[in-house]
């Protein structure tokens, strides 16, 4: 897939190649990533970073990506800041970023936004994240760190913990995982299963998971544990969060039971749902999936805006 | 004396108006919301047919006949979502002027809401909901923005 000019909406409009492809490209980022070398690839490129939601490492990962190779930035960190606040559409800011810049990525809380905003700019649009959609450049990532910790993809046994329902990165993460022929077991309180539809979709493609109450019951075979934090920014109800907060922690007692080689990771921030003991073990793979978004982040930029390497 | 055989006759036939026939069973009166009519204003006569025979469905339908109504092709869209066999005839001093099965494309646009709240087509931005058609049996309709599968067909119709 030739990624020039185009959008970054869902991980549903990839393929396992066009996947396996930018995995490659961001491969070759590494040594870039982290200053080892270096390349202006985008040199005269301007990326606009719209974040209508908080972000630490999404947004900073994008900025690191982009001044590696040498593309200015300009960003917005806050709807009340913009023009948004004085009731000003998204398809209008859009249509007006888009004359500013080269690319944008934004992010933003509602489900659909990036799909809108696409459709409303001419340069190439990167979703960071829309509500409890999706958030594709994560699912990159995820892939990468599992990549380089096991070699390959196919056919990984891969448990999912924590707010399966309202988790954009487990979603968009779900739906790369059928292409590589994986097991997943889903592992969330009754509040917070996979939405029905996403279930719906995965048996389609003919992965068929497997869900379970109990954490100790999902860890055994696990090659790949991805926990998630239970959100309490997308719970209408405080006191529904209350019921569910804190459900599953995972740490050295749990891991006790795990394969040698089972990797934790966790697209962060975390809030208790780690125990700090388990960040020095062998298992612990989460910091590293954070710093691995600068490598697939450029290499996502460099297609996307045509650098050459 | 011979016995006539008894004729039934649920449903009378119209001068002028519309005949919409084939609903799906029980929708009927979903398709009399999207024909938008309610007490303020009938101002002519509307048959409805519910669970009666069908020989082309094999089994039971719904059918609806408004007087002096013709229905134009953006409200026969919206029927295709509830009753995707339906069929409309156009009526014109008793005779079938025109007659079409509602059509359902591969996608639909501007004709229901999406039922997520949080579906960046329910923030007043300048967009048409657009839904793209997974099944006609079940329908089921997925939200080309925000990727939800609408549920509730007839309470989001626009």
């Amino acid at each position: 897939m030739d990624l020039y000019h185009k959008d970054v909406v869902s991980i549903m409009d990839f393929s396992k190649d066009d996947i396996e492809g930018i995995l490659d490209m961001a491969e070759k980022m590494v040594p870039y990533a982290k200053g080892e070398k270096t390349k202006r690839t985008l040199d005269g490129k301007i990326l606009g970073n719209l974040f209508f939601e908080p972000s630490t490492r999404t947004k900073l990962s994008f900025e690191s990506a982009a001044y590696r190779l040498g593309c200015d930035v300009i960003d917005v960190s806050e709807m009340s800041m913009t023009s948004m606040a004085k009731g000003e559409t998204l398809a209008d800011t859009i249509k007006m970023v888009d004359a500013y810049c080269d690319a944008t990525v934004l992010r933003h809380p509602y489900e659909g936004a990036a799909k809108l905003a696409a459709k409303f700019s001419d340069h190439p649009v990167i979703n960071a994240g829309d509500g409890a959609g999706s958030h594709p450049t994560q699912t990159l990532l995820d892939l990468f760190t599992m990549r380089q910790a096991k070699g390959s993809l196919d056919g990984l046994n891969i448990t999912l913990v924590g707010d399966l329902k309202y988790g954009r990165t487990v979603h968009s993460l779900a739906h790369a995982l059928t292409k590589f022929g994986m097991n997943i077991t889903l592992v969330a309180p009754e509040s917070l299963q996979m939405p029905k539809d996403i279930i719906d979709h995965l048996e389609t493609g003919g992965c068929h998971p497997v869900s379970k109450t109990f954490l100790e019951d999902a860890i055994a075979d696990a090659d790949v544990l991805y926990v998630t934090r239970i959100q309490r920014e997308r719970f209408p109800d405080p006191a529904e969060y209350q019921k569910v907060a804190g459900t599953y922690r995972v740490d050295n007692a749990l891991l006790e039971n795990a394969k040698d080689d089972l990797i934790v990771m966790h697209p962060l921030p975390r809030v208790n749902e780690i125990a700090p003991e388990v960040d020095n073990t062998r298992h612990a793979k989460y910091f590293e999936q954070a710093a691995n978004g600068v490598p697939v982040r450029m290499a996502l930029l460099n297609a996307i805006l045509g650098g050459e390497l | 004396m011979a016995e006539n055989p008894v004729k039934e006759v649920r449903v009378t036939p119209i001068r002028n108006g519309t005949v919409i026939d084939h609903i799906t069973c029980g929708q009927a009166l979903n398709v009399i919301k999207i024909l938008g009519i309610n007490e303020n204003n009938i101002y002519s006569s509307i048959s409805v047919g519910i669970h009666v025979s069908s020989a082309a469905l094999g089994g039971w339908k719904d059918i609806v006949k408004i007087e002096d109504i013709e229905i134009d092709a953006k409200t026969a869209a919206k029927i295709a979502l509830v009753a995707p066999d339906a069929t409309i005839s156009i009526v014109r001093d008793y005779s079938v002027s025109n007659k079409y099965k509602v059509e359902l494309g591969e996608k639909i646009v501007g004709l229901a809401r999406c039922s997520n709240p949080n579906c960046i087509t329910n923030k007043g931005e300048p967009v048409e909901p657009e839904f793209k058609v997974i099944s006609k049996y079940p329908m089921q309709l997925r939200c080309c923005y925000c990727d939800r599968m609408l549920t509730n067909i007839s309470d989001n119709l626009l």
